[in-house]
């Protein structure tokens, strides 16, 4: 199964997605699915500096990586798809229906409107109603940080 | 607190507040060192810290790991302000140089800090 994590985590690239499960996932590619840094080479620049030079960082929009989700999938590498807002993941599921079997919210911090679910994760009431939409339609949404984390169903986040 | 460069630092978990705590207790100076934890923060939120840390500037951000979400918020000031630069993998040694030599550049403070820095490691 290349596409061995679809993560959530506002930090994006960062220490415990690079080397938490970087390493026991064994890595190959991360592929940043991102408007905002998409568009930015600087902000590229920057997500490049944080992965070490055994895995491959690529930057796509949402609507670019949507197709090649199942290419991904059947292709050799072992992939993590990274999105930084659980929007986003929303949007591939809407653009690439059942491409996506698992979601791994890994961390999403405080901001407005949300409440405090676990130490990492933070959702607001209408994050959490779009979570349960994407569980009804298949994607089967768990919280865990690191791989050394007990999993967290959706339905306990509640 | 003196003119000069200022300092913030930023870290993991407890790292920056404990540096500066260390590095407070054995200059005796107070109030040039900023800490400043990633813990719980999201990327906006970690940002906005680190801005209201560096103020007005001049500043050097000190930063724990040459990479991931601190480097990131620390690099992300660096276009809007001229006047600050950022050196990775703080120091205790590199706290204590820079404390006591912050009335040139930022970007020579800097470089001294980080020079200084790496001369304190060693294997014995």
């Amino acid at each position: 199964m290349p596409i061995v994590l679809c993560r959530v985590d506002d930090r994006l690239v960062h220490g415990q997605v690079v080397i938490g499960w970087g390493r026991p996932l064994g890595l190959q590619r991360i592929v940043l699915v991102d408007d905002e840094v998409r568009a930015s080479d600087w902000e590229q620049e920057l997500y490049r500096m944080a992965a070490p030079p055994e895995i491959a960082v690529e930057f796509t929009s949402a609507a670019e990586a949507a197709p090649r989700l199942a290419g991904w999938d059947a292709g050799r590498e072992r992939v993590l798809i990274l999105v930084g807002a659980i929007g986003t993941a929303a949007d591939l599921m809407r653009r690439a229906p059942g491409a996506l079997r698992k979601l791994n919210l890994g961390g999403i911090h405080s901001g407005s409107g949300r409440r405090e679910r676990l130490r990492y994760l933070y959702l607001s009431e209408d994050e959490l109603a779009m979570l349960q939409r994407l569980a009804r339609e298949g994607l089967e949404v768990s919280a865990q940080d690191v791989p050394s984390s007990r999993p967290v169903p959706l339905k306990d986040l509640g | 607190m003196s003119s000069g460069v200022r300092g913030v630092v930023v870290g993991h978990g407890g790292v920056a507040a404990a540096l500066v705590a260390a590095a407070e207790e054995i200059s005796g100076m107070h109030g040039v060192l900023f800490p400043v934890s990633n813990s719980g923060l999201g990327k906006v939120d970690l940002e906005r810290r680190v801005l209201e840390a560096v103020g007005e500037g001049p500043a050097v951000i000190f930063v724990d790991l040459p990479s991931g979400s601190c480097l990131f918020a620390a690099m992300r000031q660096l276009p809007s302000h001229p006047d600050v630069r950022v050196v990775t993998g703080v120091n205790l040694v590199m706290l204590l140089e820079f404390l006591f030599h912050r009335e040139q550049s930022p970007e020579e403070v800097a470089r001294r800090a980080a020079e200084s820095g790496s001369k304190g490691i060693g294997a014995r």
